[in-house]
């Protein structure tokens, strides 16, 4: 079997809010499911980090980056509605 | 429950936006430190009022400024913006940020979000800029990603709060459907309006092919404004708003300076030429030589070194100076040595009543312009609607008046129509301080042109009708010759003078000749008399000679009788005397 491609995911949340708590809880549970042990998580808060934002281009929270494999992908939102997230990651 | 302190009323301060027009129409600009939302259609130019309100914050107001563009990509606004004039470049580096925010196209989005990032990161620039002026361009664009209408509200509620927290001038603009009012009081966006301090609402339309551009500020808290909708284009130099009248504006200054028309004849009849900063208006049907009065105006402005403005709407600018040359008026010159200038309505685009005044304004400033002859302003009701073309009339006299301006406009009236009736299309006439009409009277197969002052305020003018003679020696008015209770003009005034002339003379021929049989028969007379004198004298030498011969006769006789008497001795013969 081929090396397992890692999927890296940057998860821009807002503080503890509420959308954002579950968009992370969700992108967990997900991973968990669909891709155990080959997925890096990077969590941003941009209340801490709003220059990075800034530079990134994040407006709307949380927003969820597929950084690789390639293409990129954005997803908005809690990530609760499973099947289209998964569509939109390629899984 | 009471609160713990009582609130701090504060003064509504604003935020002047530089915007011609609209700073006026809201006493000074949008409320400092409030929301204000800028609703309007497709190209109704909210973007560009927008950053308008941000560019005059950071370059005049020092007011820093952050432009969050959900709608466009900032490089773009800054290259359509370019053509404005503002250095956005230069801004940009400290005073005036974009930040992009467009949504990119694959985005998906799954379950709920908020703003709170873009807010984070806004936060930042903010502290690092100081900016105190924020728009959000075509917010809706993120509105409508939101799944549900409590979402959006809360969004909106969100920003609302935030903006209020940070005491920032927030200009929000939203985008709507084709119709306006049907598109504010729709889900979510209704409830905007009653949230923020101050909405002004711009509408795009087109009425009879032209386009219309109207701003309205339909609230605002705290502050009187002005209500009704205000024409409004975009120019040159970004957004102007025209306004009918300045609120606050010191009342013109009266001179009783006059100055001339440009023909001799008619500043006698209006006691003195035109008064300095008047409105001036020339009726006539086609071709009564409104165009020719109007230049003639300009010549003799510029004769007296006056700058002056010359739009026509009919003809192109040579064609105004070759056919004005042919009657002696001579405006080359001045075009060239710069005091005159010439615009020919047709180099100006668009072609609705409103982007005509602003573009006049406009030029008028530009040239400095003492005196400006518009001819003719009825080309506007004919390009638009009359409301607006009326409204455009007035705001052009307030304007010149404001200004000082001598304004001469020229105006068609159909021929076929009566004064009476030619005075209503533009009402201007009513407007206007010194109103002439030029008419053609029709009579023995001929048209002359005839000139009359209907009106002139605060001047004691002709009640003449005067024939209004063209010629390559220029204009000139003559009276009309007044027979039997008719007008006669033209050839029949000229032939009547001529009979005049010739019974005249044959009157002084006749009296000469008279003289001259009299002074035949004086003469006659006198020679007579000269004989009859000689006649007179040869009569009285007669006489006096019949006399003296009769007294020498009867000397004789009685000598002789003597004598005699001696010889016959008869009588006593007295002593001495002998008879040889």
């Amino acid at each position: 079997m081929s090396r397992p491609v890692i999927f890296k995911f940057r998860l821009y949340v807002a503080g503890d809010a509420l959308n954002s708590a579950q968009s992370l809880a969700n992108l967990t549970a997900l991973c968990q499911t669909h891709l155990p042990d080959r997925h890096e998580i990077e969590v941003v808060d941009v209340f801490k980090n709003p220059k990075r934002a800034l530079v990134d281009g994040i407006f709307m929270t949380p927003t969820l980056l597929k950084l690789a494999p390639s293409p990129v992908r954005m997803i908005v939102g809690t990530l609760s509605q499973t099947q289209i997230v998964l569509q939109a990651l390629g899984l | 429950m009471k609160s713990a302190q009582p609130r701090l009323v504060k003064v509504l301060t604003k935020a002047p936006t530089g915007i011609t027009g609209f700073d006026e129409i809201t006493g000074g600009g949008l409320p400092r430190g409030l929301t204000t939302l800028l609703v309007g259609g497709p190209g109704s130019g909210k973007t560009i009022l927008a950053l308008q309100f941000l560019v005059h914050g950071a370059q005049d107001c020092k007011e820093p400024g952050i432009f969050v563009a959900f709608e466009e990509a900032s490089k773009r606004i800054v290259a359509n913006a370019e053509s404005f004039g503002w250095k956005l470049a230069e801004l940009r580096r400290k005073k005036l940020f974009f930040m992009d925010a467009q949504p990119i196209p694959d985005l998906v989005q799954s379950g709920d979000f908020d703003l709170s990032g873009m807010l984070a990161a806004l936060e930042a620039q903010i502290l690092e800029m100081g900016a105190r002026r924020i728009v959000f361009d075509a917010l809706n664009i993120i509105l409508e990603l939101l799944p549900e209408p409590a979402a959006k509200r809360r969004e909106l509620y969100r920003l609302h709060e935030w903006l209020r927290a940070r005491e920032l001038t927030g200009l929000i603009t939203l985008q709507a459907g084709g119709d306006v009012k049907g598109a504010i009081s729709h889900q979510p966006f209704g409830f905007m309006q009653f949230m923020v301090d101050c909405v002004v609402i711009l509408n795009h339309s087109v009425v009879q092919g032209v386009s219309q551009r109207n701003l309205r500020v339909q609230k605002y808290r705290g502050s009187g404004f002005d209500e009704d909708e205000a024409p409004f284009l975009i120019g040159q130099s970004g957004f102007e708003v025209a306004i009918a009248h300045t609120q606050g504006r010191v009342d013109v200054k009266v001179t009783n300076e006059r100055i001339s028309s440009g023909v001799k004849r008619l500043d006698t009849m209006l006691g003195g030429g035109y008064y300095r900063g008047a409105s001036v208006l020339i009726t006539g049907s086609s071709g009564t030589a409104k165009t020719t009065l109007g230049g003639a105006f300009a010549e003799a402005a510029c004769r007296r070194g006056e700058r002056t403005m010359f739009v026509s709407f009919d003809s192109d600018c040579t064609e105004v100076i070759r056919n004005l040359a042919s009657v002696g008026i001579l405006l080359d010159r001045y075009v060239k040595n710069g005091c005159l200038r010439m615009i020919s309505a047709r180099t100006i685009v668009g072609k609705s009543a409103e982007t005509y005044l602003v573009r006049i304004k406009m030029l008028a400033k530009e040239h400095g312009a003492r005196c400006l002859v518009i001819d003719p302003a009825s080309a506007w009701s004919t390009s638009d609607n009359d409301l607006t073309a009326q409204s455009v009339a007035k705001r052009l006299i307030d304007w010149s008046k404001a200004k000082g301006t001598t304004l001469i406009c020229t105006k068609l009236v159909d021929q076929m129509s009566s004064l009476e009736v030619g005075g209503s299309p533009l009402n201007i006439s009513t407007l206007a301080d010194t109103w002439i009409h030029i008419n053609y009277l029709v009579q023995a197969g001929e048209r002359n042109r005839g000139l009359s002052i209907v009106k002139s305020r605060g001047t004691a003018h002709s009640n003449q009708v005067c024939e209004l003679i063209l010629s390559d020696a220029g204009v000139t008015l003559t009276d009309t010759y007044t027979a039997d209770g008719e007008v006669l003009m033209g050839t029949l005034r000229r032939e009547k003078e001529s009979a005049e002339r010739v019974a005249h003379e044959a009157a002084e021929v006749a009296v000469k000749l008279k003289r001259v049989r009299l002074d035949a028969e004086e003469a006659e007379l006198e020679v007579r008399l000269k004989s009859l004198q000689t006649e007179l004298v040869a009569k009285q030498v007669e006489k006096a000679l019949l006399v003296s011969s009769t007294q020498s006769r009867k000397g004789e006789l009685s000598r002789g009788r003597t004598q005699m008497r001696e010889l016959r001795g008869a009588d006593a013969a007295k002593p001495g005397r002998k008879i040889p």
